[in-house]
């Protein structure tokens, strides 16, 4: 079984690019060459160089102990919570503003849904001195409020999506129409593993470091480089993606991905997208999305902006249909529950997209010799408000 | 002969008015084709709204919308386009993005669209590869037109392949753009135009995106076949007297 991209920019049924004829043109360029670019030996010693020096790498691998005794297993946390800006976006947008420049853009725009990803985009368009544009929806510009005042400090123009839901599906529409009408000079970073062929594949490339890294780190750890579960948090499923990546030919590593249940799977109030979804086409890709009948995609919901996205990437559809990854979900209240505990048995405060992985821990069953790696893909500082409001700290 | 081959063989200066099906009210759908005719429209093109429209700008988001949150559904649509063919007779295509066909199902999709006699169709998310290997044969089996998009960046290479894959007309976009932004033709969209021109394509050519007024109508009529008009004509329809609306923006254009 291929679990990767085929030349038709295709994983099993899911991919393709399906965008109107003003957006060929960009994602052509593209797709004829970013894997050049990519494997080029000057663009991976500056990759690697920036992601040593600038954002923190390698991030650590570290033994929960206090975790691992609650759950009779060897717990690891990916710390992807220890990179400069917060969380794994930065792998990704060092990545494409290395690509941006040498494809000769002078602009860049980005969607953000929680604004980690609109603050690394920012990051790293102040680090080059390129012009950045950041579309965020306006609900999401009210509870990341901390996210718009770094990006703005950092000399980002945050422009509010108000239509639709007026969060991350409505960002990335505004953030299409803005490549559309700016073809030539404007790279769009997109932040996670969805959109047209390549980004599925790009962005999965360079969030891949992370199961890298991780592979190496265990080896340490554990004199293997295979755990039993590999566990991440699933949005649009970059940092999933980062985390499977080098694991996804280990079929016997189980790669578990954890969707926002919101209030329930069955409320009407959930991001569930593998539970609630039905195959078709959203923003740019053949995929799974939440949707009517009518072909309509649904407002999804969830207490992490992060995660309040109504599709998954194309290449998660291929490992969910295939039943290489297993697709789960978890509540907003067990999601805050797991945060909480992560703070005071570890002291570490995890992005409420981060604890939803760390919740799914409490579903399983160990033996005490398992070792499992849970993605903690952010840290919690943009959740202060929602954690302290729903503890009534 | 279909109605569009027939229509641009007779005529020049083709007028192609755009609307959302279910804007301004409900079921408002095949009044506003019925009036369009009457009131010198040569061409219709009736959009199945969508909640994701990225090609579209403000106005045809914002009538989206509208016809969404009326109960607008594709097979809603078919319902109400059931007795078109009793009353108009100008070429029809039916213009939205490829979910929404998809979960219709394609194959039934060009089977409604013969029944109740559209031509054709304007997909804008629907690939030329896609179409050319899933879907082109559906279409012609049901005597459907599927019409493609060009833009100043399209290749000259790729707008032959357009051309080959075509039977009714190429839709020149007058600038890569949303839906909805102002025509202005500069030095470099009159070299795009007639570019394409001296092509010599097997296709008649009409241009879209940023015609407004008979002044931006006329101009783009210089370099080609006719011309569309969406936003500026959604814009103006008035819910309470949909009709009187409809005539009185056709008057601009054919007094």
């Amino acid at each position: 079984m291929n679990y990767f991209v085929n030349e038709k920019g295709y994983f099993g049924d899911f991919g393709g690019a399906y965008i109107p004829e003003m957006l060929y043109p960009n994602v052509e360029e593209l797709r004829t060459n970013y894997l050049k670019i990519i494997e080029d030996e000057d663009f991976q010693k500056e990759f690697h160089q920036l992601l040593k020096d600038y954002v923190g790498r390698p991030s650590p691998l570290y033994l929960a102990k206090r975790l691992s005794q609650r759950y009779n297993a060897n717990i690891f946390l990916k710390r992807e919570d220890l990179n400069h800006t917060g969380a794994h976006k930065i792998n990704n947008t060092i990545g494409q503003i290395l690509l941006a420049e040498r494809l000769g853009k002078k602009r860049i725009i980005a969607e953000t849904g929680a604004g980690q990803h609109g603050v690394a985009t920012a990051t790293v368009c102040a680090l080059r001195g390129l012009e950045c544009v950041v579309y965020m929806g306006e609900i999401d510009i009210q509870r990341q409020a901390p996210n718009v005042a770094r990006m703005k400090m950092l000399g980002a123009t945050v422009v509010p999506a108000t239509s639709g839901s007026k969060t991350l599906k409505d960002a990335t529409n505004e953030a299409m129409r803005d490549w559309i009408n700016n073809p030539l000079d404007t790279h769009y970073i997109v932040g996670s593993v969805v959109g047209p062929h390549p980004y599925p594949d790009m962005v999965a490339i360079f969030q891949s470091i992370i199961s890298e890294e991780t592979k190496k780190q265990l080896v340490e750890h554990t004199g293997s480089d295979q755990p039993d579960y590999v566990l991440a948090c699933v949005g649009g499923g970059s940092n999933a993606m980062g985390m499977f990546y080098h694991f996804i030919n280990d079929e016997n590593v189980k790669l578990i991905a954890v969707e926002a249940a919101g209030k329930g799977v069955d409320t009407g109030h959930s991001a569930a997208t593998t539970f609630l979804g039905k195959e078709g086409v959203l923003h740019g890709s053949r995929s799974i999305l939440m949707q009517t009948e009518d072909g309509q995609v649904i407002e999804p919901y969830s207490v992490s902006a992060g995660l309040d996205y109504p599709g998954i990437g194309p290449q998660h559809a291929h490992l969910f249909k295939t039943l290489r990854g297993e697709y789960v979900s978890v509540t907003d209240d067990e999601a805050l529950q797991a945060g909480l505990r992560l703070t005071q048995l570890e002291g570490i405060i995890p992005a409420i997209e981060s604890a939803h992985a760390l919740a799914y821990l409490e579903k399983m069953k160990f033996t005490g010799k398992e070792n499992v790696v849970v993605c903690l893909s952010g840290r919690g500082d943009k959740d202060m408000d929602t954690y302290l409001k729903y503890f009534g700290l | 002969m279909n109605r569009i081959n027939k229509l641009f063989q007779e005529k020049k200066n083709i007028l192609s008015i755009y609307y959302t099906a279910g804007y301004p009210n409900l079921g408002d759908t095949v009044a506003i084709a019925e009036e369009l005719e009457r009131s010198g429209a040569d061409l219709l093109e009736i959009g199945f709204p969508y909640s994701d429209p990225v090609a579209d700008g403000p106005i045809i988001q914002a009538s989206s919308k509208t016809a969404l949150d009326g109960g607008m559904t594709l097979k809603l649509l078919f319902e109400q386009l059931k007795d078109l063919r009793k009353t108009v007779s100008i070429p029809v295509l039916l213009m939205g993005y490829v979910n929404p066909m998809l979960q219709y199902g394609v194959a039934n999709f060009c089977k409604s669209c013969a029944e109740v006699g559209v031509d054709g169709c304007i997909v804008p998310d629907l690939p030329m590869s896609e179409y050319e290997a899933l879907y082109s044969d559906v279409f012609k089996e049901n005597g459907l037109t599927n019409i493609f998009l060009v833009t100043p960046q399209t290749s000259e290479e790729r707008i032959r392949k357009i051309d080959g894959l075509s039977n009714g007309f190429i839709y020149l976009l007058s600038s890569s753009a949303t839906t909805g932004k102002n025509l202005q033709v500069s030095e470099s969209t009159e070299a795009y135009f007639s570019r394409v021109a001296e092509m010599k394509l097997n296709n008649p050519t009409m241009i879209g995106f940023g015609i407004s007024s008979k002044e931006t109508f006329d101009k783009a009529c210089q370099y080609a076949n006719g011309a569309i008009i969406g936003s500026a004509f959604v814009k103006s329809l008035k819910s309470d007297n949909v009709i009187a609306s409809v005539k009185d923006f056709m008057k601009t254009f054919k007094p």
